[in-house]
């Protein structure tokens, strides 16, 4: 079992200046062996120039860069061999095939890799039978599979993955979150997942930071963060009217954030919900369905536009 | 890690079609060269000695294998850069464009042995351009023409250089020849550092070419004072081994102008691709 207390990544007051732009402010987070760590922000928030500069392919302006206990700018090779990633988008050489692609960037990791091995990988991740085709006919979601299979290949202990769903079909979504969520449990892999998509870092991360404008606003764990805030609860009842007036009664109004059809939504606590089903179904309300609505997307407008 | 890294170079460039365009032009070129040399030789013979027949006779078979690859030398010389920067131009821009490069210096190699195993593959791959060359000028043409003294036309007369005593000057030419390619390789690799596309460094390194040879060619007090040092003025330096008597301090001076500049050349390719941030 990996070791959970020990931080494999440690960017401290990390700073990124382009002349007078300033693409990174202060960004400062940790990374624990064996996290799914989920890195949002809006667009421009900094994040690709943060894991561009995590992975030596852009240089600091200040700031401290550990990975592995060692500084970046000291180690870097030791800290490369150790790292898979895909940075936006997999990029590879459209006139080789995929085998040949993996071959040339498994040459480069600093391991030996056997062929058997490249073939496992190709196999593992969903490839198989396509490793002879060049990259030209292969489509965006096979390029990401590939790039999934380049990031592993060496068997690195941390694997960072930049936007890996974007251009991806619903499908293709599922498949790489599966695909991430089986690199943690069955290789116990520490990933670092930067993602738009706010959904999928709740359902697969186990703590996050959040920056916006170059500068980390929060981090720590997903479900405390979340867990922190008042929830808004979508309440299917058959009764409306009878329901809120019940609101009213307990002196709860102030919890109704607004109605849509027959959903009551309210604005609470997650100790609360019990609480106020308990209410409607003592007073003759039928309670069809109780749905937590949209919980790190409000949190992450509420932090952003803070 | 230096030799992996030369190893998917090599890779590269051989999967690369456009690798395969300077082989098929050279090929084109030297075989139109010889059937026209074939069909009508004698006439561009005639041309040459015209100006000598009324006080020299020519004997001999003077249309031999060497003569024609002294002429595809001095012909396809001022064209192989362009087929050797269309491969290494594009050695780094060519990683930009696609993406590919964020991958590639994400791996634990220095920038520095990636640029040098990039240099290397393209020095191998100017190597084959000219090997082929070679082989198509010499043996081939020799194959064709047979064998012979060669008679070199220069700005003093004319020269007659005994057949026995051509393998070592075709060697050390082809040798120079290849220095002053290497030095066009290490030209556009240095360029493709700056640019983000493939087409830039190409163009800029024919530009620069055009330029010098321009400046070379102009006889102006001011100007002249910079010629010995542009190293257009040594591309055609392995001309000089088939003087008699041979002018090894030119020949000396031209070697050293070429390594020099390749020097400087790789040194400011290298501050620069260190210093890059990958952006694309």
């Amino acid at each position: 079992m990996p070791n959970t207390s020990e931080k494999i990544v440690e960017i401290k007051n990390l700073v990124k200046h382009y002349g007078k732009f300033h693409a990174v402010e202060d960004v400062s987070f940790d990374v624990y062996r064996g996290d799914v760590f989920g890195f949002l922000g809006p667009n421009g928030a900094g994040k690709s120039t943060t894991i561009r500069t995590m992975l030596s392919l852009i240089k600091p302006t200040s700031g401290e860069l550990k990975l592995f206990g060692k500084d970046l700018l000291k180690d870097r090779n030791y800290i490369l061999s150790k790292i898979g990633c895909i940075v936006e988008k997999p990029d590879f050489y459209k006139y080789l095939s995929a085998e040949k692609n993996i071959e040339i960037f498994a040459r480069l990791s600093g391991v030996t890799v056997t062929k058997s091995k490249i073939h496992e990988i190709i196999e593992f991740v969903g490839l198989k039978g396509r490793e002879k085709d060049k990259l030209g006919g292969f489509s965006h979601g096979m390029k990401q599979r590939l790039g999934i299979a380049q990031t592993l290949v060496h068997d690195p202990e941390l694997i960072i993955l930049d936007e890996p769903t974007t251009g991806l079909d619903p499908q293709g979504i599922i498949d790489i979150r599966n695909l991430i969520l089986q690199l943690k449990n069955e290789r116990n892999k520490t990933v670092l997942l930067s993602s738009h998509i706010l959904s999928e870092i709740e359902l697969i991360a186990n703590r996050m930071v959040i920056i916006n404008k170059g500068k980390t606003i929060v981090q720590g764990s997903v479900s405390e963060l979340l867990n922190a805030q008042e929830l808004i609860v979508s309440f299917s009842v058959d009764n409306m009217e009878k329901a809120k007036q019940l609101l009213a009664n307990a002196g709860m109004t102030q919890l109704i954030d607004k109605t849509e059809d027959s959903n009551l939504l309210l604005h609470i606590s997650q100790e609360k919900i019990p609480v106020v089903n308990k209410l409607f179904c003592d007073n003759g309300i039928n309670v069809f369905s109780i749905e937590a609505k949209r919980k790190l997307e409000d949190y992450f407008l509420k932090l952003i536009n803070a | 890690m230096f030799w992996k890294s030369t190893y998917n170079e090599f890779i590269k460039i051989a999967a690369k079609p456009r690798s395969y365009i300077g082989l098929g032009a050279i090929t084109l070129i030297i075989a139109i060269i010889l059937f026209a040399m074939k069909a009508d030789g004698m006439s561009f013979i005639s041309f040459v000695t015209g100006p000598f027949e009324q006080s020299l006779s020519f004997e001999g078979n003077i249309l031999n294998g060497n003569l024609i690859a002294f002429i595809i030398l001095q012909m396809l010389i001022i064209h192989v850069p362009l087929l050797i920067a269309l491969v290494t131009g594009d050695l780094v821009s060519g990683e930009g464009a696609m993406g590919t490069i964020r991958l590639l210096l994400t791996k634990p190699i220095s920038r520095t042995s990636i640029l040098f195993s990039k240099y290397l593959a393209g020095c191998a791959y100017t190597f084959i351009i000219l090997l082929w060359m070679g082989f198509m000028a010499l043996i081939i043409g020799k194959w064709m023409f047979g064998s012979g003294d060669l008679m070199v036309l220069n700005s003093d007369g004319l020269i007659v250089l005994q057949e026995h005593d051509l393998a070592w000057r075709f060697f050390c030419g082809f040798s120079v020849a290849y220095l002053s390619l290497v030095m066009v390789a290490a030209l556009s690799l240095t360029l493709s550092c700056f640019s983000e596309n493939s087409i830039g460094p190409i163009v800029s390194t024919m530009a620069i070419i055009i330029l010098f040879t321009i400046i070379g060619a102009l006889d102006v007090p001011v100007l002249q004072k910079i010629q010995p040092y542009l190293f257009t003025s040594h591309m055609v330096a392995w001309r000089n081994f088939f003087e008699d008597p041979l002018p090894t301090q030119k020949i000396i001076s031209s070697i050293g102008i070429l390594v020099a500049h390749i020097v400087v050349l790789l040194s400011i390719a290298v501050y620069k691709f260190n210093r890059k941030d990958i952006l694309s």
